[in-house]
């Protein structure tokens, strides 16, 4: 049965492989290809789940070596995958929510005529972002995460006639590089430290190594992940990354990609245990972050932008949970997984939405869609009440479970925490209650496209709407599922570890103060964007509102002390160039030059000018001769 | 007669010749003078040879002497070429591969 485990990746990137390079004759099957290969993925990941719950809980994890893939002297790589119940809910995550997006995405991307190209490339993802996920040691994971890299800058920038899609990708690449790069300086570090970089010896090393490297190590991973799970400060790809079809936002946000680093700090849970500045570090990042993109959601009147920065703020919910050590790290990949469910159906429902109303993204623009798009304001309004954290749905049992942990950290530190993921909550509540007012309530704010044509909104096809249906039962049931008798916990216990944490707070406490402030968001909501009109043109706003617009300046910054900082580096270099090594090298030559040519004119040509310094020399001989020979 | 008064006949001699090549233009004349500068040196070896009481310094003016007549030949075959070519046997003029 375990041999099964290669086939996880080897069915999406076979169908990668033969999309890609199958050429326009595949173009008529090539999208039922592609879900082929997505689903069948799946239904190996549940064949392999349901054998692993049969199993006692001490033999679930699974280790399946395939082959060496290089040997250099004491230099061992190999390839192996490694199935243990964190591995598994990743899988079930990506090839699930990955193949309804996949069959969504046959009807919404119906009409682009290289339809068969993006399903090779949502392939690609998946099979990148499996191998992620499967991997037995770092340098395999090192792979796959340099294949989600790829296969999301191809993606984002699919549209590539359009500049800004192909600026977008370009920087969420380079931005994603500078993650990479701690990825791999903790590679090398965990090779150097430990002489090996699989899983297995590295965590039953890692008491042995000294603190500093174990922290060195913990903060570039961090690093890494603040790269790909668009944490401050490397979120800046995020927002832009929008440019790529809205599927493809929904696999990037829900399932894949910046799922990455959430998994990357709860695999390396046994490094960041024994570092806490590193965990301390992380808490700070998830925490800034969550604030950050709650608050750049807030101001943003594009919806799949704004849902961007929803996301990055419940990633910082996970990344924060993750720093929080055992008492988190359950709650992480809980609140993921619910997240996965919730965030996919919404950017499904953005997409059906914009289907709708001739790509248009501007929320200004649309209002009073319940009627005419029931079905996805049902989903939607599900997903909706999903995040904000509504009683009994997904978001309501992860997003708590987090708030508890964040107390239950202890001391002043956790009552900061505990106080930010509060307000986060209250942003979101305000953020999303905007979005869907300004979506599906309200006045009509419709306005012609570019050539002219009135929107006719109109729900999407039924192969669009049944993945949004089943993303929203998820979005309704999954947490109730997972908080059931606990399941979850005991599901990831064995493998993260998980302690419960001491709060100073009664989960009852916790979840009525949550649901306070959620009541409350809703309510500012609904004055500001429910019992008033929305206005067309978006007000001026206060100046956190403007910077909040620009991304709380992110760009900006990056701007100044990056580009400019590197403008001036680079200027100082070539003046350095020019003015220091080229200045004396010319300055060497000018002075032989000159010099010879000083020289030259002792060439006069006249003989009795030669013979006067024959003489001269002569003369010179003589004395110092007798000279020596008086001093001697 | 003391031997030393040789040496000075030899110095006085051989700083006629030389002032001689610093300030004569003539070719011919430049020649005369190394000849003399030669010649001061030739009886300052001789003189050498009988003050040390040995051969060596005879020896070495037979040496100078060979070496002269040589000399004097090609010096004046080339001098004889440059008045031909030139017609002017100042050195002064012979200034072709300066610069």
């Amino acid at each position: 049965m375990d041999n099964l485990i290669p086939v996880l990746v080897a069915a999406p990137l076979a169908g990668a492989v033969v999309l890609l390079l199958g050429g326009r004759r595949l173009d008529a099957i090539g999208h039922w290809l592609g879900v082929l290969a997505s689903t069948a993925s799946f239904a190996v990941g549940l064949v392999l789940f349901f054998s692993m719950l049969g199993r006692p809980v001490a033999s679930r994890p699974v280790l399946e070596h395939l082959y060496t893939w290089v040997s250099v002297g004491g230099f061992q790589a190999q390839v192996g995958f490694q199935l243990d119940q964190l591995s598994m809910t990743f899988v079930l995550l990506i090839t699930g929510v990955g193949s309804l997006i996949h069959v969504y995405s046959v009807g919404y991307m119906a009409h682009d005529e290289r339809r068969r190209r993006f399903f090779g490339y949502l392939n690609l993802f998946l099979a990148a972002m499996l191998l992620l996920v499967l991997a037995d040691n770092y340098l395999l994971l090192y792979v796959g995460w340099e294949g989600v890299g790829l296969a999301s800058y191809l993606l984002i920038g699919f549209w590539q006639h359009k500049p800004s899609a192909a600026t977008a990708a370009k920087k969420a690449f380079l931005v994603n590089r500078v993650g990479d790069m701690g990825l791999s300086i903790a590679i090398m570090l965990m090779f150097s430290t430990f002489g090996s970089f699989a899983f297995g010896p590295v965590f039953g090393a890692a008491s042995t190594a000294s603190k500093a490297t174990l922290t060195g190590i913990a903060l570039m991973l961090l690093l890494a992940a603040c790269g790909k799970s668009a944490q401050v400060p490397l979120q800046s790809w995020l927002g832009d990354a929008m440019e790529g079809p809205t599927p493809v936002s929904a696999l990037i946000h829900a399932a894949t990609m910046v799922t990455a680093g959430v998994y990357l700090i709860t695999r390396s849970s046994a490094i960041f245990n024994l570092a806490p500045t590193a965990q301390l570090a992380t808490v700070c990042v998830g925490t800034v972050t969550l604030l950050f993109g709650a608050i750049v959601g807030c101001a943003k009147d594009d919806i799949k932008k704004a849902l961007a920065g929803s996301t990055m703020s419940q990633i910082g919910y996970m990344v924060m949970a993750a720093g929080l050590g055992p008492i988190g790290y359950v709650f992480a990949i809980m609140h993921l997984v619910t997240h996965g469910f919730f965030k996919a159906g919404l950017f499904l429902g953005a997409g059906s939405v914009m289907h709708g109303m001739n790509d248009e993204v501007d929320m200004r623009k649309y209002g009073g869609l319940r009627k005419y798009m029931p079905l996805t304001f049902a989903t939607f309004g599900l997903g909706y009440l999903a995040i904000i954290g509504f009683p009994g749905l997904s978001g309501f049992f992860s997003k708590d479970k987090i708030i508890e942990a964040a107390f239950a950290h202890g001391g002043t530190e956790g009552w900061i925490l505990g106080g930010a993921a509060l307000v986060g909550a209250a942003v979101t509540a305000f953020y999303m209650t905007r979005v869907m007012l300004m979506t599906f309530f309200g006045q009509k704010r419709w306005v012609p496209d570019a050539e002219g044509n009135d929107p006719h909104p109109h729900e999407s096809p039924a192969i669009m709407g049944i993945p949004m249906v089943v993303l929203a039962l998820g979005s309704v049931f999954a947490g109730g599922l997972f908080a059931w008798n606990s399941s979850f916990v005991n599901w990831l216990a064995p493998v993260t570890g998980h302690q419960e944490g001491n709060s100073p707070l009664t989960a009852t406490t916790v979840s009525g103060i949550t649901m306070a402030v959620i009541v409350l968001g809703v309510l500012v909501a609904w004055l500001m964007y429910g019992r008033q009109p929305v206005p067309a043109a978006p007000p001026v706003g206060s100046l956190l509102t403007r910077a909040a617009r620009r991304d709380l300046l992110q760009d900006d910054f990056n701007h100044v002390v990056l580009v400019g900082g590197g403008e001036h580096l680079t200027g100082f270099l070539v003046y350095l160039d020019a003015k220091g090594f080229d200045g004396v090298v010319n300055g060497i030559a000018a002075a032989v030059g000159g010099t010879s040519g000083r020289v030259r004119k002792l060439q006069n040509g006249y003989v009795r000018s030669y013979a006067l310094s024959m003489l001269g020399g002569a003369l010179v001989l003589v004395a110092t001769t007798l000279l020596m020979r008086s001093v001697s | 007669m003391n031997p030393v008064n040789y040496l000075y006949l030899a110095a006085l001699l051989f700083t006629i010749g030389a002032t001689g090549v610093l300030v004569r233009r003539n070719a011919i004349v430049l020649f005369m003078c190394v000849e003399l500068m030669l010649n001061a040196s030739n009886l300052a070896l001789v003189t050498f040879s009988r003050l040390h009481g040995n051969l060596d310094g005879q020896i070495i003016a037979f040496f100078t002497m060979v070496v002269a007549a040589a000399e004097v030949v090609v010096g004046l075959a080339i001098i004889v070429s440059v008045f031909r070519t030139r017609h002017s046997a100042s050195v002064d003029d012979t200034n072709l591969m300066k610069l």
